[in-house]
């Protein structure tokens, strides 16, 4: 299968701190067809550095998308019979308005100029999208982690537009160590003399401290048991330590690796803005309780959290179930077995796969 | 002590293969809302709705129980009896249902209390350990009795609270509760005389005041 990417343009879009973007462009991609109901459309939200190629061989890329084992025919998001949506996110570096964008005022990039968004903002978009497609209730909205803050998002302010919503291994608001280990890879960007306060289009982006930051992030997404699996202590190319600094352990040459990788596809002043609405983001602000938070909500609800997450361990889901439940409403849970950290929902997939294909064929039914 | 006289037959029918089932299955209205407690794989509850179009939670503590059961179309949510019933409000369902596995709560009183209090109507089926071949397992062997209904060995039993009819009976009783029916059961048989002697399981239907 492959997928083109898509961009649409809008105005101006309204923003949490009262600012006002404008225009604002969406890189969004598309997998089934929607019948003529338009009842069938699931809109798949991705993770912090993810894109809108979520499923199917990039036109350009020739790559997979990063929910390739879960969005295609016959998968857990069945493009058989659903229409699947997935775009890049507000504040992002593929396609969709962000940082790296120009701003038409100065014909420059914004970089630290970009107003600070929110979850919210990104979801306000992503609606915009939705209407600019001409579907009005979404079956599913759905996602791990960050995404999986969306689809809440989506259900608590849109509760007419959502039937149903999958949030996975993700959590109502961050703890503080969710802050921290983000704000360390704000730090270890805003460190390198490359950030030059931002502005680094015209020269060199600040490259050492964006993949140390990864680094970071990819510790935080395994486990103590999957990283021991994949590395243990072994050497890389070598039978003795170099008593030296260069790289001795495999999970160093793996870091290292991963690190610059990410360099070469993710912008840095992205880094620091998506992070910092993933901070902000708390579903019951506004409100006294998370229960109260719920009120509106009307959709169906299918839960996911991981054994090994301990970057979004469980019980940040069974809050999210638990506020739910106060409010009578229909929602299943599970925490699956698997051993690869935060990382499971992406990479172990048999088990959701089933959990998610019951669910959606149950929820179609029921509106059918 | 009263029991509901069968008007045809004293043989029950089994509904997925379990005679208690196939008594719930009667019990519950049409197009209510249904909690099971224990509720495995969701098998009764996918059952209810499909044919009494209820509509039906579920919760279950084994996790491949539960993946099974969402699986199939049901919402289960993972989670212990003992504390899974506290986020409900009050009389959320129109049933509750605890089928086989009160004598395995941590805190079966306190279960029940909850039971009532989020359900308007309560079904609780349990096995009775005051059936005549458990007291005389206990009797002749002189140890933890082991019969049909209660086939484990005292260490592998996951029942920690034994109880007979008389006992559900008298703790309804103390909670103020009211009986709107009883079954009670041996193999497909029903049960009309002596029931805590002859019972291997009953099937309470009870509201709170």
């Amino acid at each position: 299968m492959i997928v083109e990417s898509h961009t649409v343009r809008f105005d101006s879009l309204p923003l949490d701190n009262g600012a006002t973007l404008a225009p604002v462009d969406v890189a969004y991609e598309s997998y089934g067809r929607l019948n003529a109901a338009r009842s069938n459309a699931i809109l798949v939200l991705h993770a912090f550095t993810g894109d809108a190629h979520a499923a199917g061989i990039g036109h350009e890329s020739g790559k997979p998308g990063w929910w390739d084992n879960s969005i295609g025919p016959g998968k857990a998001f069945d493009t058989n019979q659903y229409f699947v949506l997935c775009s890049n996110v507000l504040g992002g570096c593929r396609g969709t308005t962000g940082p790296s964008s120009i701003d038409p005022a100065t014909g420059r990039p914004y970089a630290m100029s970009f107003p600070v968004i929110t979850i919210g903002d990104m979801v306000r978009l992503q609606k915009m999208l939705v209407d600019h497609l001409g579907i009005g209730k979404l079956l599913a909205v759905t996602g791990g982690s960050m995404g999986g803050m969306q689809a809440l998002e989506w259900a608590v302010s849109y509760p007419d537009r959502v039937v149903s919503a999958i949030p996975i291994a993700t959590t109502t608001r961050h703890s503080a160590q969710q802050i921290a280990f983000n704000e360390v890879g704000r730090q270890a960007i805003m460190a390198d003399p490359d950030w030059n306060g931002g502005d680094y289009y015209s020269g060199k982006p600040p490259a050492r401290g964006l993949a140390v930051a990864r680094m970071v992030g990819h510790i935080t997404y395994m486990s103590d048991d999957s990283m021991r699996e994949k590395f243990g202590r072994r050497l890389r190319d070598k039978d003795t330590f170099s008593f030296g600094f260069d790289v001795d352990f495999e999970v160093e040459s793996y870091l290292r690796y991963r690190g610059l990788q990410f360099v070469n596809r993710f912008d840095a002043n992205s880094y620091l803005y998506i992070t910092k609405a993933m901070d902000y983001f708390d579903l019951t602000s506004g409100h006294q309780t998370l229960n109260a938070a719920m009120e509106a909500v009307s959709a169906r609800f299918l839960v996911i959290s991981f054994s090994s997450d301990w970057l979004y361990p469980s019980y940040q889901s069974q809050e999210i179930v638990r506020a739910l439940r106060s409010r009578n409403c229909d929602v299943a849970y599970v925490e699956l077995q698997a051993n690869y950290g935060h990382d499971s929902f992406l990479v172990d997939v048999a088990e959701q796969t089933n959990l998610v294909r019951g669910f959606l064929a149950s929820t179609f039914e029921k509106i059918a | 002590m009263t029991a509901d006289t069968p008007r045809k037959s004293p043989f029950v029918r089994e509904l997925l293969g379990r005679s208690d089932y196939a008594i719930i299955g009667d019990i519950v209205e049409p197009r209510t809302k249904v909690l099971d407690l224990g509720c495995g794989e969701g098998e009764l509850l996918a059952w209810l709705a499909a044919n009494k179009e209820v509509e039906g939670r579920g919760v279950e503590i084994v996790g491949a129980k539960v993946s099974r059961a969402i699986a199939r179309g049901v919402s289960v949510h993972q989670s212990d009896i003992d504390e899974g019933l506290a986020d409900y409000p009050d009389r959320a369902f129109d049933y509750v249902i605890l089928s086989q596995t009160l004598q395995e709560t941590r805190h079966p009183r306190q279960v029940l209390r909850e039971m009532v209090r989020v359900g308007r109507r309560v079904i609780v089926a349990f096995p009775n350990f005051g059936h005549w071949k458990v007291r005389l397992s206990m009797l002749f062997s002189g140890r933890a009795p082991r019969t049909r209904l209660f086939p484990y060995e005292w260490y592998d039993s996951p029942n920690i609270h034994f109880l007979t009819v008389q006992d559900f009976e008298e703790l309804a009783a103390a909670e103020g509760l009211s009986v709107e029916r009883r079954y009670f059961l041996a193999g497909h048989r029903k049960i009309v005389v002596m029931p805590n002697l002859l019972a291997e399981t009953a099937v309470f239907l009870v509201s709170g005041k």
